[in-house]
């Protein structure tokens, strides 16, 4: 069964055909990136697939559950329970420490755990920055950050919109370094990008233009490069 | 709700400026609230206080009463003054139809010199006929005022021999006055045997309040009660008519004139205290919308990590009852700072009687303002909290608003 199963989606907004009857599949453990140019409904089936908005027509499966129909209150425990997401801007509160921000992931989803946030500040390499507000951290850290919150509920799907639309290059490979470490453990990633390079890393890239899917490009060298680790973790 | 109360916390402490504006704010309304309802009830306290003192329908004065202080300076602003009549007056008046009972009360004003402890307002009466007096006084001290005795208003200190020398007379202070908010605190009052002892006493010392009369046989002023049944008016009306060189004035003139004051003192301190509060609960309002506004993406982020409606309102509503709080106890504080130790300079400068409430009044006066700029704090969340309900929280991430 698939993680996530999108099928025959549209979103109307009066005239504009935001997305147009898209499908797409994504397994479990999958890290699939979406591509397209400005305009084309990245951002409208990110929305959907993290519960911020609801198709027009269409079914959104998620784990097997229709989440299209479901009231915005069930999407919010949804999004909380089974997504973790990554932005552009990485969207950290201010007011709170890189440790706060991290549990405050874990309050809304079961009970803060400082040692548990801690651990995942640990993972991103931010361990020594955990008593720093946003403020105080580079860009490449805020979005680690952002990446250890997202992380730490164990969510069966990460959501990520341009994680590296706001990184230098060394920030960059450090995120997708952890996005392979992540795939490598059997976390699902849905990477939404306009950056080729970033696509070109994942193991498929799905390409979206006027609303629908015109393109998937599986990439080899990625199965290559990733397979004996893939297997070794999963072992 | 705990951990709403933790980011309530570290949202304000970590925003120091914007909090202290807005607990400024919270405190500003409370004392308005505060200060302005006090100096209302004290204003009122303070006409119910006087009125139930006066205890006469009419009261009697020379003509010459205005050119040697008035009887409402020295009742109100405790100004010492002496106005004089012949007792013979006091039959005339008696002899009115619908007079009930009529008695003498004799001002002599002591002096700022050697001879006397403090320069006050003396108030002499005759025990035998007074019926306005009296029964105050017997709410202090229960035995008839011998010679030589006085009781003076709580705004006298009394030392510690309990002696007040007047005109070199030592007087005993056997009772001091309860608290009236006008110029009777700052009055001793005698009998007629006593005050008459004094005016000789001034005599000797070289003061002549009198020009020429015999001291013996002058009064000041006379109580007039009228019968059940008779129009005070008339009553009043008739003494003007038939006794020359004496002017008689309703009680309840005396007292609306003050009033009217009072009313227009009221209006004014009232109507303020509600713009004032008005203006800072809009203001209170505009800020918590302004800031709930700069918070969107703080509010939609928390909710991408699945805080639910509910409890971002809870967040809302700890910091504006923190707030709120804060900044009331701290402007009742400032208020009470106020209000409580210069009462007698708000009482100057108005002009009029001023009493405090009871503490029990105060208390819930204090409770009163606190619970008001609560209860304004929580309107305040309540309407930043639906305005954050509507927020379209995928627009709000994906514009990096």
């Amino acid at each position: 069964m698939s993680l996530l199963e999108l099928k025959s989606i549209s979103k109307i907004y009066g005239d504009l055909h935001a997305l147009d009857n898209v499908s797409l599949k994504v397994e479990k453990g999958e890290w699939v990136a979406i591509m397209g140019p400005s305009g084309s409904g990245k951002s409208t089936m990110m929305n959907i697939i993290g519960c911020m908005d609801k198709p027009t027509s269409g079914q959104v499966l998620l784990d097997g559950v229709d989440i299209s129909k479901e009231s915005d209150r069930n999407l919010t425990a949804i999004r909380r329970d089974k997504i973790g997401l990554i932005f552009q801007q990485f969207h950290l509160v201010n007011y709170l420490t890189a440790l706060e921000n991290v549990m405050v992931a874990q309050y809304y989803h079961s009970v803060p755990d400082e040692a548990e946030a801690m651990e995942a500040l640990r993972r991103v390499g931010l361990a020594d920055r955990a008593k720093h507000l946003p403020s105080q951290l580079s860009g490449g850290e805020q979005q680690r950050v952002c990446i250890a919150r997202a992380l730490i509920n164990y969510p069966e799907l990460i959501l990520a919109d341009e994680p590296t639309g706001n990184l230098d290059e060394a920030n960059e490979n450090i995120v997708l370094e952890i996005f392979r470490q992540l795939h490598a453990e059997g976390t699902t990633l849905v990477v939404v990008t306009h950056d080729p390079e970033v696509g070109e890393v994942a193991q498929r890239t799905v390409v979206l233009e006027y609303g629908k899917i015109t393109r998937e490009i599986h990439n080899e060298s990625f199965e290559a490069k990733t397979a004996p680790a893939l297997a070794e973790a999963r072992n | 709700m705990k951990f709403e109360r933790q980011l309530a916390r570290r949202n304000l402490s970590r925003r120091p400026v914007r909090t202290a504006a807005l607990i400024l704010l919270a405190a500003f309304l409370s004392f308005s609230v505060f200060a302005g309802s006090m100096i209302v009830l004290s204003l009122q306290n303070g006409l119910e206080s006087y009125e139930s003192r006066l205890g006469a329908d009419i009261v009697v004065v020379p003509y010459e009463a205005r050119s040697h202080g008035t009887l409402e300076s020295i009742l109100l602003q405790g100004i010492p003054g002496y106005f004089y009549m012949d007792e013979t007056y006091l039959d005339k008046v008696r002899a009115i139809s619908g007079v009930e009972s009529a008695s003498p009360q004799f001002y002599l004003a002591s002096a700022s010199a050697g001879c006397c402890s403090v320069a006050v307002q003396i108030i002499g009466f005759d025990p035998d006929t007074d019926f306005s007096i009296q029964p105050w006084i017997r709410e202090s001290y229960s035995r008839d005022l011998g010679d030589g005795d006085v009781i003076v208003g709580s705004g006298i200190t009394v030392p510690k021999n309990r002696t007040l020398r007047f005109y070199n007379q030592d007087c005993r202070v056997v009772a001091s006055l309860d608290q009236t908010g006008t110029g009777l605190d700052t009055a001793v009052y005698a009998n007629m045997n006593t005050i008459q002892a004094l005016m000789a006493g001034s005599q000797t010392e070289g003061f002549d309040y009198f020009g020429g009369a015999d001291p013996q046989r002058t009064i000041s002023s006379i109580m007039v009660k009228v019968k059940d049944g008779c129009s005070i008016e008339s009553v009043a009306n008739d003494i003007n008519i038939h006794v020359r060189h004496v002017e008689a004035t309703q009680a309840k003139t005396m007292v609306s004139s003050i009033a009217g004051g009072l009313t227009n003192v009221s209006r004014i301190i009232g109507g303020l205290t509600a713009m004032i509060w008005a203006l800072a609960i809009v203001i209170l309002i505009l800020a918590f919308v302004m800031i709930s506004h700069e918070r969107t993406r703080e509010f939609a982020i928390l909710r991408v990590m699945g805080a639910s409606q509910r409890m971002l309102s809870g967040l809302l509503r700890w910091e504006a009852a923190f707030i709120s709080l804060v900044g009331a106890v701290l402007g009742v504080a400032v208020g009470a700072l106020v209000v409580f130790p210069f009462s007698s300079l708000i009482r100057g400068k108005l002009d009029l009687p001023y009493l405090m409430p009871g503490s029990g009044v105060v208390l819930g006066l204090l409770v009163g303002s606190v619970v008001l700029a609560v209860a304004a704090g929580s309107l305040t969340s309540a309407i930043s909290a639906y305005r954050i309900s509507r927020i379209d929280t995928g627009l709000i991430l994906r514009e990096g608003a």
